[in-house]
């Protein structure tokens, strides 16, 4: 034991050794010369009010930074900072700039370090970030019901028609909810990896991405099947809610931010277009329990576990958006669609060969390809 | 869904938002009493105007104080410091002015906070503001202490071999050359470094003003005007006398400039406003070396200016105007007078909005100096 002990601070002594060796003799000291620092800097966080315009900016430099100048559609103009000072490598501050901004207008900024670098940021369409107060939060909830409860629990309303179809419809359903979740995936995994290039580049969000995704799905795939058996009926119900909650929390984040960043209105065509866009996950949910006869709470359940996280998410997106926490709520979901996806197939390829099919029938190519279609087709009235 | 956050939204769609959201209106949303999440700070004031301020900007402008002594120069010294060499006489009786220039690499703060790598003639930017006097012998002594090859340049009457240009006076580092001349034709003229890439030996700080005052005895017909520009002369001392060379600076190197000015310092003149006498006249000697743009200009407020282009004549060439435009390397002379406003702060710029609201902003500050004195004395 003692041995094993001696085997692990031996190398740590070592590495701390090398490192202040290296530090103290800097070996690398013609290569730096008067090569200026790096220097990077990210808006997180944009808002509009009566005082002008706010920014939250997280530093990322080789040294700590300084913002000496800030000009707004190219003038120079007043700010404060704060905290003031220096800004260590993924410190943030807040810059408050006294702008009279004009409703319904793009406006540039640009942020200038001590070595004259310049940082660009560009503000869409001006419009007033909305504040919390009980009307908002009201109006929010609103459309995050509208985008999440909404659609699914008139999906679910299919419930009783799949019922009476056959073996074929079952299947059938179960390949639409393939095609539905893969291209849920598709797209997640897309907000993501956009999200993560417009976060901060210490965060390393792509890999970031990538990294949370795999250990949500494994972590998921392992508590479904801690009992040693495969997802069926209303634990597969529960997954496929859950993964579609996810995703929906990531959509509201989405609609939430956009509308505060005034890069989006909420129109309520377009509101109404994710009604119906979302509306096919609600067959898919219910899918894998028609063979059962769950009681009517297991229904709303589910509505809930697939639906009220979109509220949370317009909530959470329209006061405190960040690009690396909305790219990690991505993530999330993204691993969670792949599990679910994963035992939906494997639902699908026990039912075939219980019935001594070939799993890749006529059914489940149409089922699958019927899916993906209806995501995207209705994903055309969201596009804006 | 996949370009939701990139996508430039037409102003139509926010008229959108009313019907969805019921009974709550955007105006609602957007005037909600809540307090702003980001932190609030009662010292705004201090911190985003320390010069405490004239309230002619309204917010906009540079935050902060350049560090003059930092630097090794005062753009209110600038305004005046008129380089008059060293003089003798030469055998046949005439004046001889000798200048000792040098080229050297340094970082300068031309906003506050702001540094720029810049390239001087003797640590400053603009160069010094030589003075001489019509048929003056110049001679400049110039020794190159950069990291480049150098020139010096001047616009005026001089042989192929004192011109400043590659094979003629290109000064390579440590290096040196004799620049001589007879000072022909009097004005308002300049010189820069003409080694290439021209464009980056501008615009990274090597020009300055020349100016050559007429010397009244060449000019019998004109030589009361000829002595009130004539340094030195008692017609002269009367007049308020400025020089203003209009540049900018590119300082991420892209080819546009982020800060603009009137002796390289950002709103300096803003900030500080020029004090002037109201009783005595105004001139202001005006170069442009700005790089990038095409034109630069200067706008009076509340005043109108007689303007003498390249300054080479003794009558106005324009009259009664209250802008000017100059290319780069064209100047000239401006002459004007506040004996019959009220005292008060005046502004001048460019009237290039975008200049302004970089940094080319200034004010003069008219006041009754006499009445002034006056009243300290009592």
């Amino acid at each position: 034991m003692s041995r094993t002990i001696l085997w692990v601070v031996l190398p740590v002594l070592l590495i701390i050794a090398v490192m202040t060796a290296f530090l103290a003799s800097d070996p690398l000291r013609s290569l730096t010369g008067a090569v200026p620092p790096v220097e990077e800097l990210t808006v997180e966080r944009t808002l509009l009010d009566e005082n002008g315009i706010a920014l939250r900016v997280r530093a990322g430099g080789s040294e700590p930074m300084t913002i000496v100048q800030v000009q707004v559609d190219g003038a120079y103009w007043a700010f404060t900072q704060t905290p003031r000072g220096a800004l260590e490598r993924m410190e943030t501050a807040w810059l408050q700039i006294p702008y009279p901004w004009v409703q319904g207008e793009t406006h540039h900024l640009t942020l200038l370090t001590p070595s004259g670098v310049t940082f660009d940021h560009t503000i869409d369409v001006a419009v007033a970030t909305p504040t919390a107060n009980a009307d908002t939060l009201r109006t929010f909830g609103m459309v995050g019901l509208l985008v999440g409860i909404v659609p699914v629990t008139l999906g679910m309303l299919f419930y009783p028609a799949l019922r009476s179809g056959g073996t074929r419809t079952f299947q059938f359903v179960l390949a639409l909810t393939v095609g539905l979740l893969a291209y849920l995936l598709i797209d997640t995994f897309g907000e993501a990896l956009e999200l993560a290039v417009e976060a901060a580049p210490g965060f390393q969000g792509s890999t970031l991405v990538w990294l949370v995704a795999a250990l949500t799905f494994a972590v998921l795939m392992a508590v479904g099947r801690r009992k040693g058996r495969a997802l069926a009926g209303v634990s597969l119900a529960t997954s496929i809610a859950l993964g579609i909650g996810l995703h929906n929390l990531g959509e509201g984040l989405a609609i939430g931010s956009a509308y505060a960043t005034g890069s989006v209105a909420l129109g309520s065509y377009l509101v109404l277009g994710f009604t119906l866009h979302n509306l096919t996950e609600g067959i898919g949910i219910v899918a894998p329990m028609v063979k059962q006869r769950p009681s009517l709470w297991v229904f709303a359940a589910l509505a809930a576990l697939a639906g009220l996280p979109a509220v949370a998410g317009v909530w959470i997106g329209s006061y405190a958006f960040s690009p690396h926490w909305a790219a990690l709520a991505f993530a999330v979901g993204a691993g969670a669609i792949l599990q679910v996806i994963i035992e939906v197939g494997a639902l699908l390829a026990r039912n075939a060969r219980d019935e001594e099919r070939l799993w890749l029938s006529g059914t489940a190519l149409s089922g699958i390809g019927a899916g993906a279609a209806a995501m995207y087709a209705t994903a055309l009235l969201v596009q804006i | 869904m996949q370009s939701w956050f990139k996508y430039p939204v037409t102003r139509r769609f926010l008229l959108g938002v009313g019907a969805l959201l019921g009974g709550t209106s955007a105006v609602r949303l957007a005037f909600g009493k809540a307090p702003p999440p980001y932190p609030q700070d009662d010292t705004h004031a201090a911190q985003s105007n320390p010069a405490g301020g004239h309230g002619t900007h309204n917010g906009m402008t540079t935050v902060g104080e350049v560090n003059n002594a930092r630097n090794g120069f005062d753009p209110h010294e600038i305004l005046t410091d008129w380089d008059r060499g060293t003089v003798s006489r030469l055998p046949d009786g005439g004046i001889l002015r000798e200048f000792e220039i040098t080229a050297e690499d340094k970082e300068i703060e031309i906003a506050p906070g702001l540094l720029f790598p810049a390239w001087t003639y003797n640590g400053r930017v603009p160069g010094p503001t030589l003075r001489v006097t019509e048929g003056d012998r110049v001679r400049i002594r110039f020794r190159n202490l950069g990291s480049h090859t150098h020139s010096m340049h001047f616009h005026g009457i001089h042989s192929a071999r004192m011109d400043g240009v590659p094979g003629a006076g290109n000064v390579p580092p440590g290096g040196m050359f004799v620049y001589e001349f007879d000072a022909f034709p009097f004005g308002c003229h300049l010189y820069h470094c003409h080694s290439i890439p021209l464009k980056r030996h501008i615009h990274k700080g090597l020009y300055g003003a020349f100016i050559i005052d007429p010397d009244p005895d060449r000019h019998p017909e004109q030589a009361d005007t000829a002595r009130s520009r004539l340094l030195g002369s008692l017609e002269n001392a009367r007049w308020q006398e400025f020089v203003l060379v209009m540049n900018g600076f590119d300082t991420n190197f892209d080819d546009e400039n982020e800060v603009y000015a009137v002796n390289s310092i950002a709103h300096a003149y803003s900030k500080r406003p020029i004090a002037v006498d109201r009783a005595r006249p105004i001139r202001l000697y005006l170069v442009n070396v700005t790089e990038f743009d095409p034109i630069n200009s200067l706008h009076l407020h509340a005043n109108f200016f007689d303007y003498y282009d390249h300054g080479t004549t003794l009558s106005p060439t324009q009259r009664t105007i209250d802008t000017i435009m100059q290319c780069q390397g064209q100047r000239g002379i401006l002459e004007m007078t506040y004996k019959d406003h009220e005292p008060g702060v005046y502004m001048f710029h460019a009237h290039q909005s975008e200049f302004a609201e970089l940094g080319w902003m200034s004010l003069f500050n008219v006041r009754d100096v006499a009445l002034q004195q006056q009243a300290s004395g009592e």
